[in-house]
């Protein structure tokens, strides 16, 4: 924070020392934030909170000693915390009324204990320890004197290996980044300000000269300045005032009230403390609020002045008008003042980025035997993926030069990513993390409701328990779905008192507190607000407790809560998986109670609530793994067992988000869950249906479990929930799941009977995306079957799905272009493709710029190429389209270069599309590839180099590329595809002279061999071949020897 | 008092009271006779609990600290109206009071609210209630203003018919729609907590009386 407080924070005039922070809007924003970020330290870096300073912050308080709670050792006149340093010195001590602190544990509960006196605690503070850095970390972190400590530092790091060095990093880096975020704050407030310049405060003043004097008319009396000298800037201020921006000064005697002094100064206009008894001197310490301008402050003071003024206003408008181009300028000068700052954030970025940079590899360097292998992988990779986005951080910083706020996130992001990855890496959606906070305007027309509120809040804080539950149940009367009431009750400090209720004995508090924050905790800012005031621990807490109710109100309202991940995390680490799946427990203790107390709940009530939350948690990956350990998958199937509905959501709801993870996915088959969903496929409740479809879909990636979907009946009730198109979250689920069930064959003979793929080519028109992505998927897999094809053909499936190819979805497009290509195989099919245009569109795909798009459009293509009539004439109807296609070659994608080699195999039987690719440059583009291990590629590149070898010189030009070599070593693969591809090539290449010398000198020979008593005839003859040809090669070169 | 004469007692007071068990009843009688302890010894006035003695258990055993409602619960539980709480109205009260069904609770808070009996909760009896339920803002020109602001919120939440007062028919819908509301001018039943600790105590080991 030095920065910023040295360069935005307004200080009083007094030297510097022992100044203090005037009381301005700026500044007082500036505190603001300081706190903020304090409170919050202690739930954000637990660990950093308990760093002792190097030396205390001490500064004079007004906190009363009785302020000071458990925790803390009171005595008549000094407080000191219990907790204490390494060497027995409390972190916080008071001797009334000095107080020293040594910790951001110590100082962040020292706000909370003074509440309403925060501000000006904090402002104590600041004033009287001038560089809060230094004391903090010590002298070498002083951010004041600029620059060449970051190196220190960096030295440091790699020297040390301290855990406190690497504390203290932590700690610099984090109030490196309160620095920026504050200067980017204050530079917000300045911005909003008009800084003066004394030109056309001079005008102003000479204006008001001309309308003032005697007389009723006039607008004052009297306007003087009272210097008579004025500076060559135009100021006439004396040098040393104008450094603080003062210009001059003016008496104003205006008619109805006294004569003032007045300070135009860059800020405004103020009331200074006027004339002193010395002839000629000015009390210049400031007395009152800032206007933007002179006439603004009249205005304000005098109300005759106001008064005359409408009636001269037109007058006086015409003659500002002049004096707006000089404000102008002043705009100009500010838009300077604010790329002086931007500048200065770039260069504290550029700073932290270096020491980030470092920060991963002094970890590394650390010789600590509890990583485990995986952990230390882990760390590995996220560091190599930092710096990758360090590399694409210092290519956008080149191509925009002030960005200070997204910087500033991907930093802190890399920063957290070493404790993130390991903990919470989930793939997860953020529906609303870190949304701008809006706080209602004070001065905004607030509803009566606000007030009303308020007052509730009032008799919550200050009633007994007795009054307390009847402002509980009375604020239960607001309309708590509404926003102005959820805001309404935090802004004026319920939430606090609402959780400081759970943290009490009484239970009907506590059932009332719930029951409201059940209801608010829908809105996502009252979410962040409880997790940020620390209502998620003693929640989970709350779950441990007797009272069944209780239980269920805590439980749903962390489901409510936990939508955001820091929420889910914070739940995780408090224990509260382990308890919430210990709720799912509940109901199988069938015994209830014979008599059941006024406030319980029903033990089936709270494994539902249980459920929900869990729902709620396990969008966040560590919790997934949690709540498996906690051994909430056999809990959640026996749960799948009742038949009530409202349990029944939760709970798939829960297993469908968690069946992303392998480990689910092999346990729920291994519980038995699949069984239970397919039932509830049946049930009445459309939610239901649609999550256990949902399910399916996740699971159903594995072969058995597609099996298993088959053999507990569960294909005929997907078949018939695709007739239901009303619903199209439930539509897209039931797509998804018959998707994911048509990739097993005999799932797709069932659908057949079923009559699903007719309803299938139906739904590919009027439906959203994420419906099309799921049937297109589902009929490119139908395809693969000559019946099925045949079905789609009739039912006039193809028009559809090759309008479908511009799309721009690129999961769809993936998917679309699969089916195409599958319906491509068949002649008839194809011969509609083409007179649909079909194939230019796929052809166009391979611009798309994403890679699976391009490998997939690519595949589609090999079948039209294939069966069209005319293909060579097709083809080269293309224009631009083979040089498109040869240019692929230079792809980094192994699925691409497979892909497009597969389609070059199929242009090159055309002998003219041949020669133009030749010319294109194919033959080098291939050869290059040569080198590789990937099979697949392996088999589709020999290919095309055997199809390309067709052509003019292109064998002895493989063999100039030097691709013969490496082919030959493709004999030694596993894969006896690329047997045959190869054997082909070879045989091909074997053609010439040169090509047969480096195969013998490769050892392709014995390779062969053995290759001609392959069961694969082709192999067989290819392999033949080829060896004959080196074996003649070699006779003509005996027979010439010997001639 | 000989075994004959409490076995009668027992079985009387056991076919009449819904909640208790015949042991439950049995601890509950030793545990009244403990409590009146010396009162037996004079005999020709009534034995029982007198309203000093049953504060103090209310106080210790059931923490209740108001008390203008300990005297009203005191009321609810002597029935006949002769100053002290009889063996019978013992076991009747506690039934009540640990295991009674929401409307028998309802039925008796409401008695315990009804401070002149007129079967109207009023203004004033709301106000004379909660007059100790804000903590007094010094800064206030009227300290009553906020009790005065309560009374009014607790008439809007419950007062059903808007006539100025609670009937039992007013007090029985609210409290229906929000059980929280059931003790809504001040602690008339023990809360779970203390009765929790009551019952594993009174009921645990018929030996270990004399610890109460």
């Amino acid at each position: 924070m030095g920065e910023a407080l040295t360069k935005s924070a307004q200080w009083t005039a007094a030297s510097s020392g022992t100044g203090t922070l005037e009381i301005t809007p700026l500044n007082e924003a500036i505190l603001k934030e300081i706190i903020m970020f304090v409170e919050s330290f202690i739930y954000k870096h637990p660990k950093e909170a308990k760093y002792v300073f190097v030396e205390p912050l001490e500064w004079n308080t007004s906190l009363d000693l009785s302020a000071f709670g458990s925790g803390y050792v009171v005595s008549e006149t000094t407080a000191k915390s219990e907790e204490v340093d390494k060497n027995g010195q409390p972190l916080l001590f008071l001797s009334v009324p000095q107080i020293k602190i040594r910790s951001f544990w110590q100082l962040s509960h020292f706000l909370f204990m003074a509440k309403d006196v925060k501000l000006t605690e904090a402002q104590a503070c600041i004033e009287a320890n001038r560089d809060p850095v230094a004391k903090i970390l010590g002298s070498e972190y002083n951010t004041m004197k600029e620059d060449a400590t970051a190196l220190n530092i960096l030295d440091k790091i790699t020297k040390d290996d301290d855990p406190e060095i690497e504390t203290k990093i932590k700690i610099a880096m984090l109030l490196k980044q309160l620095d920026l975020h504050l200067l980017n704050h204050s530079l917000k407030h300045i911005s909003l300000e008009i800084r003066l310049n004394p030109v056309p405060v001079k005008k102003d003043i000479e204006l008001l000269q001309r309308f003032s004097g005697k007389g009723e008319q006039t607008v004052l009396e009297s306007i003087e300045y009272t210097s008579d000298y004025e500076f060559s800037n135009g100021c006439r201020a004396p040098p040393w005032r104008q450094i603080r921006g003062e210009m001059c000064y003016v008496v104003v005697k205006p008619h109805d009230v006294e004569t003032l002094c007045i300070t135009c100064s860059a800020e405004g206009v103020f009331l200074n403390g006027g004339k002193t008894d010395d002839e000629g001197d000015i009390d210049y310490e400031r007395k009152g609020e800032i206007y933007k301008d002179l006439v603004t402050f009249l205005t304000e003071k005098s109300a005759k002045f106001s008064e005359n003024m409408s009636k001269h206003a037109i007058d006086f408008k015409e003659q500002q008008k002049e004096t707006d181009q000089l404000g102008e300028a002043a705009k100009e000068e500010a838009g300077k003042l604010q790329k002086a700052i931007s500048g200065s954030d770039k260069k504290t970025l550029e700073k932290n980025q270096i020491n980030f940079v470092k920060n991963p590899m002094a970890k590394r360097l650390e010789p600590s035997l509890n990583w485990k292998v995986t952990v230390d992988y882990k760390d590995r990779k996220s560091s190599v993926k930092d710096s990758q986005e360090e590399k694409r951080g210092a290519k956008t910083e080149s191509r925009r030069s002030s960005v200070p706020a997204g910087r500033a996130q991907l930093l802190r992001k890399s920063v957290e990513r070493i404790e993130e990855i390991v903990s919470d890496s989930s793939s997860e959606s953020e529906e609303d993390e870190e949304t701008p906070d809006h706080r209602q305007e004070a001065n905004a027309d607030l509803p009566s409701e606000y007030w009303q509120i308020q007052k509730l809040v009032k008799y919550l804080k200050g009633g007994n328990q007795t009054a307390t539950v009847i402002a509980l149940c009375s604020m239960r009367d607001f309309n708590l779905a509404q926003e102005t009431c959820q805001l309404a009750i935090r802004d004026v400090g319920g939430l606090e008192v609402l959780i400081n209720l759970l943290d009490t004995d009484e239970v009907k508090c506590k059932i009332g507190s719930l029951k409201i924050m059940k209801e608010i905790s829908h809105n996502p800012q009252i979410r962040r607000n409880i997790v940020d005031l620390g209502g998620l621990p003693i929640m989970v807490n709350i779950l441990d407790s007797p009272h069944k109710s209780l239980k269920c109100l805590a439980a749903e309202t962390i489901a409510n809560v936990a939508k955001f991940r820091r929420a889910r995390q914070v739940v995780r680490k408090h224990g509260g998986i382990t308890r919430l799946v210990a709720l799912l427990d509940c109901a199988q203790n069938s015994a209830e109670p014979a008599q059941s107390s006024l406030y319980e709940a029903r033990d089936v009530e709270v494994a539902r609530c249980g459920a929900l939350a869990l729902w709620s948690c396990s969008k966040s990956y560590a919790n997934k793994e949690a709540i498996r350990k906690a051994g909430g998958i056999p809990l959640l199937a026996r749960l799948l067992k009742t038949s009530h509905e409202n349990m029944l959501i939760p709970v798939v709801g829960t297993l469908q988000e968690c069946a992303s993870e392998e480990s689910y996915r092999a346990a729920i088959k291994a519980e038995r869950i699949i069984e239970n969903l397919v039932k509830n496929l049946s049930s009445e409740n459309e939610q239901l249906q649609e999550h256990c479809a949902m399910a399916i879909y996740q699971c159903a990636e594995d072969e058995e479990t597609r099996d298993l979907v088959r053999l507990h009946g569960g294909l005929k009730p997907l078949a018939s929930l695709l007739n239901n198109t009303d619903n199209k979250e439930r539509l897209a689920a039931v797509t998804g799941a018959v998707w994911k069930c048509s990739i097993s064959k005999e799932n797709v003979t069932k659908f057949r009977e079923y009559k699903a793929i007719e309803t299938l080519v139906g739904l590919l028109t009027d439906q959203p995306e994420e419906v099309l992505v799921n049937v297109v998927g589902a009929l490119g897999e139908c395809c693969q079957e000559y019946k099925n094809r045949v079905i789609v053909r009739r039912c006039g499936g193809i028009q559809p799905l090759v309008n479908l190819l511009v799309g721009i979805n690129q999961a769809l497009l993936v998917n679309v272009t699969k089916a195409v290509g599958a319906c491509a195989v068949d002649p008839e099919s194809m011969a509609i493709i083409d007179r649909l245009d079909g194939v230019r569109l796929l052809w166009s795909l391979l611009k798309n710029p994403h890679p699976d798009v391009k490998a997939s459009a690519a595949w589609a293509l090999c079948p039209c190429i294939e069966n069209a009539k005319d293909a060579g004439e097709m083809v080269r109807s293309f224009v631009g389209g083979l040089e498109l296609v040869v240019n692929l070659l230079k792809s980094d994608n192994k699925e691409v270069l497979a892909s497009v080699c597969a389609a070059i195999t199929n242009i090159a039987k055309d002998k003219e599309n041949l020669a133009v690719i030749t010319d294109h440059g194919v033959v080098p583009l291939l050869s290059k590839l040569a080198n590789t291990n990937n099979d697949q590629l392996r088999r589709h590149l020999a290919e095309a180099i055997s199809r390309c070898c067709m052509w003019g010189r292109n064998r002895v030009a493989f063999g100039e590329n030097k691709a013969v070599a490496p082919l030959v070593r493709y004999l030694k693969s596993n894969d006896t595809n690329v047997h045959r591809a190869t054997a082909q090539a070879l045989y091909q290449l074997s053609e010439d002279a040169d090509n047969c010398i480096i195969m013998h000198e490769n050892g392709a020979v014995k390779l062969l061999l053995a290759m001609v008593g392959s069961p694969d005839q082709e192999l067989q003859e290819a392999a033949a071949g080829c060896i004959s040809n080196i074996r003649r090669l070699a006779l003509a070169t005996e027979k010439a020897r010997y001639t | 008092m000989n075994r004959k004469k409490l076995q009668k007692l027992t079985d009387t007071l056991t076919k009449n009271c819904k909640h208790f068990n015949t042991f439950e009843v049995t601890c509950l009688i030793k545990l009244f006779y403990n409590l009146v302890g010396e009162g037996i010894e004079r005999q020709g006035t009534a034995i029982g609990l007198d309203r000093n003695a049953f504060r103090n258990i209310l106080h210790v055993t059931f923490g209740m600290t108001d008390d203008m409602i300990m005297d009203r619960v005191f009321r609810g539980f002597d029935k006949d109206n002769d100053g002290c709480v009889s063996v019978t109205e013992w076991i009747n009260g506690l039934s009540l009071f640990l295991r009674g069904s929401l409307e028998e609770k309802m039925k008796y808070c409401f008695e315990v609210f009804d401070l002149n009996g007129d079967g109207f909760i009023s203004k004033e009896e709301m106000f004379h209630m909660l007059k100790n339920s804000l903590l007094k803002q010094p800064s206030e020109e009227d300290p009553d203003e906020g009790i005065k602001d309560l009374v009014e919120i607790t008439l809007k939440k419950m007062d059903h018919d808007h006539d100025g007062k609670l009937s039992f028919a007013d007090y029985e819908q609210a409290v229906r729609e929000e059980t929280l509301l059931l003790e809504a001018f001040g602690p008339c039943l023990p809360d779970p907590k203390s009765q929790m600790e009551f019952e594993a105590q009174v009921f645990k080991d018929p030996n270990d009386f004399n610890d109460m």
